[in-house]
Parts: C-alpha cells; sequence; structure tokens
C-alpha cells in the first residue's frame, strides 16, 4: 500500500539533520504510529515545527518543555523507544 | 507535467544546500547584490551542519599558546601529507578572522573568564610543531553547528536570500559546450517540476556517511551532490578516505564527541588496560582519529574487546565525577540514557568506529571552482560550477580530517566561492540557452521512478549496501576485501536499475526521493570502493593490512574516479604553500 501524503509528509518532517533525532522520531513513528489519538497527532505536527537543538534538549532529557501537552509527548516517546 | 510545461526561473547563482557551506556563500553574495537561490530538500536550518556541536578550530591562543603556522603544520600532518598546502595555508590563516566574523553576527561562543573565547583541546592539535598539545577549538556549549546555522539562517534572510525549502535537486544543467547553467529540480511538497537556470551554480549538498550501516550521519546525507557532480562528467577525488569516528555508541553509531577525550575521558579494553598508552604514548586518547579508530580495531581483532561479543573498547569518563560531566559534558550523559540506558557517570561507555566524515568528493581549488584534468592540465575550472563544504575536495583533510577543521572548511571556503563566483558575475552579463537534451535526461531520470510493476524495492537494496560498504571497504582493509567489495557494489547497482517504488503520486512522494537519494549513493559507493581497492598503500584513514605503510613514492596523489567506464586517474597532490616552505611528508607519530 503506499502511504498517504499526509503520513509520507510526517515522515518527512521527521527526517532532521541530527542522527539521534532520525533515530528516535522513526523509532517512535514505527512502534507507536498507528496508536496516536488525534491530539497527540496535533502536537507531533506542532513540535515537528521546532528547531532540531530544541528538539534534541526535549527528547534527549537536557530539558523539560514548559507546554503540558508536548511535555507528555515528550515522556511518550522517551518510554516507546527506551531500550 | 510534460517537459515543456516546466517554469523556468532565473537567478545569478543557483546554491544546492544550506548548511554551513551554502548559507555561508549565499550571504557574501545576497550581501553584494547578486539574486540568489538556496535550493535544500530538507528547512535549512535541518540541515546537517546543526550536528556539530565540538567546535571549530583557529588559532586564537586564547588558553594556550599558538599560531596559523602550528595549526598548519597539524593539518597537513592530520591528513598525512594529502592535504593540498596551499589551500591548508589559505584555511588556517583565515581561521581567526572567521570566528570573529561569527561572534560579531552574534554566535555565542563559550568565554573565559577574561572575556576571551573558550578554546578546548582536540585531538591532532599540537604547539610549536608536533609538540604539547594546543587548545584550538572555539565551541558554543555544545551546539556550535546549531548557533553558527541559525545565524546564517537569519541573516540570509534579512539580506533577502531567495530559499526553495524542501526542493529536491535532481541533476546539473549545462549547455553544449559543458558549461554549467542551473539545476532541475522539484518541489518536494508538490512533485512540481522546476529548471532554475543560474550563470554559476554552487554545490554545497554535504557528505555521504549513509554510504555505511553504523554513522554518525544523519539520513539526509546521501552524497546527492557528489552524484550529480559525477552525471555531469565531474569525476570524484579522493573517495578511498572515509573517516571513521572512533568513538560512536557501538552498534548505533550515535557520535561520542572528541571532548569526551579533550577532557579527560579514555579508552579501556576488556582487560582494563589504557589502550591508547601503547598505540599512541605520546598523545594518548587524543592521537588523530584514524589512530584511535584503527587502535580500537586492532584490540577487538585480537580478542581484547568488551562486550559478551567482545566487539567494541569502552569509553571511561566516570572517574571525572559527575559535576564535570555535567558542566563540560551534559550532552554525552543524556544520549547515553536515552539510547543505552547507563548513566556515564557510573558506568564506562561501549564504543566502536562509526562512519563519519566524506574526506574525499568534488575536486576544487580554493576558490571554490570545480577542476577536471583536460588533456595535460590537472586542474582546468568547469565553466560556472562551483562546490565548497563536506561534499567537496578543495583538498584541506587529504587523507584524514582533524575534528574542529570541518565548520572551518565549509565557512572558509564557502566564503571564498563566494568572493570568486561575485568576481565571474561581472564578466557574465547573460545566461546562456541550455541544451535542451540536458534537462530531458534529468527529466527522463526522475520519471524513470514513475514505471509501475515487479522490481525489487529501494529499502532492501539499501540495506544491501550499506552492509557490503560496512563489510568490504571499512575501517582495515585488504586486497581480498576490497575486490570483494567491487564485485559485490556493482552487482547491488545493476539492481537498482530493475528496483521500482510502489507509489507514483506527486504529492510528498518521499518513496521516489528515497530512490533517487539511492541513485546518488549508489555512484558515490562505486566511487569510494573502486578508488579504494585500486590504493596499494596505507594513508590517513585508508588502511590496508597487505600494505601497512604509506608508499610516498607511488601513491602521494590524488585519486580521480570518474563515472564513465570507473576510470580511475591521478593528480599530483599541491605540496607548495601560499607563502611558507612546504611540509616535507614525514613518519606520522603521535
Ligand atoms: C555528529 C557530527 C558531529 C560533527 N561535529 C563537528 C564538529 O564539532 N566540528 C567540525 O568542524 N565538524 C563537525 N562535523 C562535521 C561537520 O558538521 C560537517 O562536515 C559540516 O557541517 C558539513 O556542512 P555542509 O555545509 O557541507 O553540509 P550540510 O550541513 O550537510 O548541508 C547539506 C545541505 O545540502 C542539502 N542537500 C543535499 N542534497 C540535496 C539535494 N539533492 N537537493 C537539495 N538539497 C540538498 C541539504 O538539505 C542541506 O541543506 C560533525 C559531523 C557529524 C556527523
Amino acid at each position: 500500500m503506499p502511504a498517504t501524503a499526509d503520513d509520507s509528509e510526517l515522515r518527512w518532517r521527521c527526517r532532521r539533520g541530527m542522527l539521534e533525532l532520525d533515530i528516535i522520531f522513526n523509532e517512535f513513528l514505527d512502534k507507536a504510529y498507528s496508536t496516536l489519538t488525534h491530539e497527540q497527532k496535533d502536537l507531533l505536527d506542532q513540535m515537528l515545527d521546532y528547531p532540531d537543538q530544541l528538539l534534541f534538549d526535549l527528547l534527549l532529557g537536557h530539558m523539560p518543555s514548559a507546554d503540558k501537552g508536548i511535555s507528555s509527548l515528550v515522556t511518550y516517546i522517551r518510554d516507546t523507544i527506551r531500550p | 507535467m510534460s517537459i515543456n510545461d516546466i517554469q523556468r526561473r532565473r537567478f545569478d547563482t543557483l546554491i544546492i544546500g544550506a548548511g554551513g557551506g551554502g548559507l555561508r556563500a549565499a550571504l557574501q553574495l545576497a550581501e553584494a547584490d547578486a539574486s540568489v537561490a538556496v535550493v535544500s530538500k530538507v528547512f535549512p536550518t535541518r540541515s546537517h551542519t546543526v550536528a556539530a556541536q565540538g567546535g571549530m578550530n583557529a588559532a586564537l591562543a586564547n588558553v594556550l599558546p599558538d599560531n596559523w603556522h602550528w595549526h598548519m603544520f597539524d593539518t597537513v600532518k592530520g591528513s598525512d601529507y594529502l592535504g593540498d598546502q596551499d589551500a591548508i595555508e589559505y584555511m588556517c590563516r583565515a581561521a581567526p578572522k572567521v570566528v570573529y566574523e561569527l561572534e560579531h553576527s552574534g554566535v555565542p561562543f563559550s568565554r573565559l573568564d577574561n572575556g576571551k573565547i573558550y578554546q578546548r583541546p582536540f585531538g591532532g592539535q599540537s604547539q610549536n610543531f608536533g609538540g604539547d598539545q594546543a587548545a584550538r577549538t572555539c565551541a558554543a556549549a555544545d551546539r556550535t553547528g546549531h548557533a553558527i546555522l541559525h545565524s546564517l539562517y537569519q541573516q540570509n534572510i534579512r539580506a533577502k536570500t531567495h530559499f526553495f525549502d524542501e526542493y529536491f535537486a535532481v541533476d546539473l544543467l549545462k549547455d553544449e559546450q559543458g558549461n554549467v547553467l542551473g539545476a532541475f529540480v522539484f518541489d518536494i511538497h508538490t512533485g512540481e517540476e522546476l529548471i532554475i537556470e543560474a550563470k554559476t551554480t554552487l554545490l554545497a549538498t554535504g557528505g555521504a556517511g549513509q554510504l555505511f550501516r553504523t554513522t554518525t550521519n544523519a539520513l539526509i546525507n546521501t552524497g546527492d551532490g557528489m552524484g550529480m557532480a559525477l552525471r555531469a562528467g565531474v569525476p570524484l577525488q579522493d573517495m578511498e578516505f572515509f573517516q571513521f569516528h572512533p568513538t560512536g555508541i557501538a552498534g548505533r553509531g550515535m557520535l561520542i564527541t572528541e571532548g569526551a577525550r579533550g577532557e579527560g575521558g579514555y579508552l579501556v579494553n576488556c582487560e582494563g588496560e589504557r589502550l591508547m598508552e601503547r598505540y599512541a604514548p605520546k598523545a594518548k586518547d587524543l592521537a588523530s582519529r584514524d589512530v584511535v579508530s584503527r587502535s580500537i580495531y586492532t584490540e577487538v581483532k585480537e580478542g581484547r574487546g568488551c562486550g559478551p561479543n567482545r566487539d567494541h573498547v569502552m569509553l571511561k569518563l566516570d572517574h571525572l565525577g559527575e559535576a564535570v560531566l555535567q558542566k563540560r559534558l551534559p550532552g554525552i550523559r543524556q544520549t547515553c540514557i536515552t539510547f543505552l540506558g547507563i548513566d556515564p557517570a557510573e558506568q564506562p561507555i561501549p564504543v566502536y568506529p562509526t562512519a563519519h566524515y566524506t574526506m574525499g568528493g568534488i575536486p576544487t581549488d580554493r576558490y571554490g571552482q570545480v577542476v577536471i584534468p583536460v588533456k595535460d592540465t590537472p586542474e582546468e575550472p568547469v565553466h560556472g560550477l562551483y562546490a565548497a563544504g563536506e561534499c567537496a575536495c578543495v583538498s584541506v583533510h587529504g587523507a584524514n580530517r582533524l575534528g574542529g577543521n570541518s565548520l572551518l572548511d565549509i565557512l572558509v571556503f564557502g566564503r571564498s566561492a563566494a568572493n570568486h563566483i561575485i568576481e565571474t558575475l561581472k564578466e557574465t552579463r547573460y545566461h546562456r540557452p541550455m541544451d535542451e537534451d540536458s534537462i530531458a535526461q534529468a527529466y527522463e531520470r526522475l520519471h524513470r521512478w514513475d514505471a509501475t510493476g515487479d522490481g525489487e524495492s529501494v529499502e532492501q537494496i539499501r540495506t544491501d549496501l550499506k552492509k557490503a560498504m560496512e563489510e568490504n571497504c571499512g575501517v582495515f582493509r585488504s586486497q581480498d576485501v576490497l575486490d570483494n567489495g567491487v564485485k559485490q557494489v556493482s552487482a547491488i547497482a545493476e539492481r537498482l536499475k530493475h528496483a521500482r517504488i510502489n507509489d507514483n503520486t506527486s504529492m510528498f512522494n518521499t518513496a521516489r526521493v528515497e530512490a533517487l537519494e539511492l541513485e546518488n549513493l549508489m555512484d558515490v559507493a562505486l566511487a569510494t570502493v573502486y578508488s579504494a581497492a585500486a590504493r596499494t598503500e596505507s594513508r590517513g584513514a585508508h588502511s590496508r593490512i597487505d600494505y601497512p605503510d604509506r608508499d610516498d613514492k607511488h601513491w602521494m596523489r590524488h585519486s580521480l574516479y570518474s563515472l564513465e567506464d570507473r576510470k580511475l586517474d591521478y593528480k599530483p597532490v599541491r605540496t607548495k604553500p601560499m607563502s611558507v616552505p612546504s611540509f616535507p611528508p614525514k613518519a606520522r607519530v603521535y
């Protein structure tokens, strides 16, 4: 099945300038994309507009997000990819 | 859309790539009132330059005595005498100026208590031509690349550079005489194709780390500009030299920066022995990258690796204490916790060499002009074509790049290419007419992926290519291994011709983008493995078990691989610097 343009767009936006982010987003999408609620998808969409360095800081636990929704999505992503 | 309906846009200069190299050039041009288009397959500030956390070199002498001439010596020695000494002198002399320019444009460099820019020691840096360790690397905490990229992007927006974000460049376009006149690109969102006509074109598409399975490079680093150059008839230079960073997280590839060893971390084998004391008694863990990578490989090969499969060594940082780790190396700590579930303040990190940097690339002179051999002249400029950054080979890194010298390279030569382009534009008043065949070829290459029917998947071929490259063209090489690499990669390249994608829509067809990227990677892989199999010596990153020594008599020369007939040619190294005596080749001891 070809991916829908929306799925492809999301995957493309997950292509980042840092390997760490590529790995985190790809693992997350593979494992959990189908379980995401509409609200979580919107949050993910919003988060993908952040600069790479900020995403790196959030997803690698350097700093928390002040936004409650983003903060809970970050926790969900980190839990999903935890070794 | 038929080929005749494709829209055309005209600019003085087209820059393909919006990393540090492309953006530095664009800024220089836009400030000189040239009309500049920058095409990037990802949003500019997501270019790979953002990943450079360690810093950039400049002999500022803020922490320890230093000068550009010592920096030059280290770079020539680090290159294992394959670097061109005129370009190296140019770069090392320009370095302080480039750092101060960045400082003035707002890059927040870390400071010493006296207010001067902080500089940390990195591998391969020395005082006084090979003496004590130097401290030459300037950093904006551990986000140097991010700070530089964002600053350059903002300045470009102010200078009115025209950005084509998320556009993919397929191929260069030429006229019948071979002058480069722009590129064929398409909008990844809509699939809409566009011909960008330009009086001058600069390739700044970055490296090709995705050639290997274990790499520090992001997925976007697929050597596209190198592929485009090859198809335009430009050979690739010194592709056998691929840098493996000694300390990648074992099995995953992520970089543990050299800064970790700069701050006092060291490598141990399964016996707890500090292994670098044996291989580089003086510089130890701060010896140059190829030396450290090979030492790790040797430990593992001789059975002194760690872990259940004895397939890696350990990087110890726990003795530095939590406070130092948190202050100086916060990134590493969190990387280990996130991807390994271990805290380096308590436990050592499993590490193994990981593919990191493409030393070879599109041959240029120090003005960024792409140069190719024509008849008896080894370096004849290709009219209208420039290259800068990791996709280029100018060559300042020769057989091995020193840490912190790449950010410097992309900025220095991005700038110098722009200066040369400004001069060229003064003499180039009009756009030349394109060769319509050249457009047709690019169009066909793109639309070949519209074909439906049975065929192997791009993903499978990519996986096989990366495995073949890792196993047959990695850290340690021999004739058997490399010949096998040539055979395997050639067979995989054949399979690609019959591959299919199962998506022929226009909107966000990322399957097609990945197919085009794989075509580029494939040509770059062939260049790499062919050049490596032919070079019967060990030099820098190209290390052979069967030819363990450097052979200056036969091999102090640059390789040039052409797509046509997969032919290899060679040209001399420029050993004559601009103003100082040259550094003659010596044994490289650290
Ligand atoms: C993890 C890591 C850490 C590093 N740390 C350091 C460091 O501390 N110090 C140092 O000096 N060096 C470091 N390096 C090396 C350095 O970051 C790179 O060599 C350098 O940033 C490359 O810059 P560039 O401008 O050449 O290309 P990039 O920043 O890679 O940019 C390439 C650009 O080309 C565009 N592009 C590519 N193909 C196409 C196409 N087909 N169509 C359209 N656009 C395209 C991309 O979108 C992107 O904008 C590091 C490298 C890695 C991997």
